[in-house]
């Protein structure tokens, strides 16, 4: 069976023959079935509900009664106080964008690009390329040195960039891309080449559009890595920028009461009536919502794209 | 076509690899890597008389052993269970639900963590308020850390890992299946029968391409669990890539964070070959070179 007829049976039923009995074994597997998975998937709902409840009650419920599903005090104050300055949470939304669509643009034309390179059978030095990119994953210079690299070297501390290049490109997202072109037949490469096409023709008119479903499912691969980037925003950005990435800026919310006082400064509240402990889960529901709504619609693709990544290329 | 990534892989992979001669240094910053005074395995020398050495490989080891023992036997769970679920709507539902926690990030995580286990106002001491029970004070119970980080792990990753088992089972003929239902095979038996061992295969496969990272660590998810300088979970939470980082950002001590490094990629390095050298034994058309 290829990848694609196993793909549409995920998450539908298999075909099963008229059962012959129903016996009591059947059933009990069916119930612990039914009663394992639904726990298992409420207790993934219930801690983003635990955020969205308590961002959604007064302070003062929260320092009487905890954190709580239910808001015991009905109260929008968290939010009112993160939108006061809105400039900060639109400012933090536009750079994560703007990494997040840069770096999948940059990164899955690159990945595809050389993808498709390394799988082309004419092409000599294939094996060591693959190797040399492979090899990366085994053996590293480690984190030091790299921190070294992009601020000493390449003077990047401070600068978007370091938070862009460094996830361009990953060999697993290589190795995917290849093992998907590889199913489209190297017929096709062949005879445009006999039509006259260059490579990079045969690659943006033939090879592109017929990889449609890898290109999404890497690219949001990619997305999803850049959105949720917060480490090399954390090693080269410095607190003092006025904009960072959104999930730095809900790790220092989350980390630090004097940077959400800080945040809260330019609102007519009194410093200590600033309420931290809702205002860090007001922050998560408007930094992590746009992800969660999202993410049902592009949930298969992921879903192929870890079957695919499973097979080797 | 190949330049861009050769050239990106140059820089960011390849060029910092000479800076691990720091290992073999005393750095200080004047001098910069190549200028500061060679001390040989001093550093070395020094992690293992401290212990630090140890500590760190052990829980690197033993967490990473955890999660994929832990987690394959999770994700095999609940690839079995859904394939016995009739109803669509409920499978689709539920497998929804359970990626959920992987398209967060690390951040997150370490906030939903908090607002269960905070001393003050976390849901667990509520609960075992509610139930008359003292309150656990979380974050500073070394103990308690292994189940926590282990839980979190599990949380996170198994509804996403288990689609390679569920794939897997979609591969299963149903004629085997259904000649074993005529011979009078209940639902246990099919299960321990058939489908366990047809999985076999994928999960050794899964088990020895994780072995290969065994020295690595879930940086994300200790970080933002434990926070940046708990040191009092440091015991039961401490694996190496917190300790690079921390000898980097907190202790700027770049040797001694070099050495961790170099040690982690050797040992780690070995651990590949011979894992691939195993996948090549059990399964030559997996292995990866």
């Amino acid at each position: 069976m290829d990848i694609n007829s196993k793909m549409d049976l995920i998450g539908s039923t298999p075909p099963r023959p008229a059962r012959i009995r129903q016996d009591k074994s059947e059933i009990i597997v069916r119930w612990a079935g039914y009663i394992f998975i639904s726990l298992f998937a409420i207790s993934c709902l219930l801690p983003f509900l635990l955020i969205l409840g308590t961002s959604f009650t007064s302070e003062s419920a929260v320092k009487q009664h905890g954190f709580n599903i239910w808001p015991h005090e009905f109260s929008t104050f968290a939010y009112q106080i993160v939108f006061e300055n809105p400039k900060l949470i639109i400012g933090s939304y536009l750079v994560t964008m703007g990494i997040t669509v840069v770096g999948t643009i940059v990164g899955l034309f690159i990945v595809a690009m050389t993808g498709y390179a390394l799988q082309r059978p004419d092409f000599s030095y294939r094996n060591r390329i693959s190797f040399f990119i492979y090899f990366t994953t085994l053996f590293s210079g480690g984190l030091v040195p790299f921190y070294l690299l992009i601020t000493q070297y390449l003077e990047l501390k401070d600068n978007y960039l370091a938070v862009l290049l460094p996830g361009l490109l990953t060999p697993f997202l290589i190795i995917m891309m290849k093992s998907f072109v590889r199913s489209i037949p190297h017929a096709i490469t062949e005879s445009a080449k006999i039509d006259g096409a260059g490579d990079f023709t045969i690659f943006l008119r033939l090879i592109l559009p017929m990889s449609t479903p890898a290109l999404a499912t890497i690219g949001l691969f990619i997305a999803l890595g850049y959105w949720n980037e917060w480490y090399h925003a954390m090693l080269f950005l410095s607190p003092d920028m006025d904009y960072r990435p959104l999930q730095l800026f809900l790790y220092n919310v989350v980390t630090s009461a004097d940077f959400i006082r800080n945040s809260a400064a330019s609102s007519n509240v009194a410093m200590s009536d600033v309420p931290l402990e809702t205002m860090k889960m007001a922050t998560a529901v408007v930094a992590t919502g746009p992800v969660i709504l999202f993410y049902p619609f592009v949930q298969r693709y992921f879903i192929k794209g870890i079957t695919v990544g499973a097979v080797k290329g | 076509m190949c330049c861009p990534a050769v050239i990106f892989f140059c820089i960011f992979a390849y060029l910092p690899m000479p800076g691990l001669y720091l290992a073999f240094v005393k750095y200080n910053y004047t001098d910069g890597i190549f200028g500061s005074p060679f001390v040989g395995w001093d550093n070395f020398k020094f992690l293992i008389m401290t212990g630090d050495l140890w500590r760190l490989t052990f829980n690197t080891v033993a967490y990473n052993l955890a999660f994929i023992l832990l987690g394959n036997i999770a994700q095999i769970t609940v690839a079995i269970l859904l394939n016995e679920i009739r109803k669509k709507w409920f499978k689709k539902v539920s497998q929804t639900l359970m990626f959920l926690p992987y398209f967060i990030s690390a951040v997150l995580v370490g906030l939903l963590a908090y607002n269960i286990l905070s001393y003050d106002y976390g849901l667990l001491n509520g609960v075992l308020g509610a139930l008359g029970m003292d309150p656990v004070k979380a974050y500073s119970e070394p103990h308690l850390w292994p189940f926590i980080i282990i839980i979190t792990y599990l949380w996170q990753t198994t509804g996403y890992g288990s689609i390679i088992y569920f794939a897997a089972i979609m591969g299963l003929d149903t004629e085997i299946v259904e000649a074993a239902e005529i011979d009078g095979a209940n639902a246990f038996q099919r299960i321990v029968h058939i489908v366990i061992p047809w999985l076999k295969p994928t999960f050794i496969i899964l088990l020895l391409f994780s072995l290969g990272g065994i020295l690595k660590g879930n940086f994300g998810l200790f970080f933002n669990l434990v926070g940046a300088n708990n040191t009092a979970l440091y015991a039961s939470t401490d694996i190496i890539e917190t300790y690079v980082f921390r000898s980097l950002m907190t202790n700027f001590n770049f040797s001694m964070g070099s050495a961790v490094s170099l040690y982690q990629s050797i040992f780690g390095f070995v651990v590949v070959l011979t894992a691939n050298w195993i996948v090549k034994k059990v399964s030559p058309e997996n292995s990866l070179f």
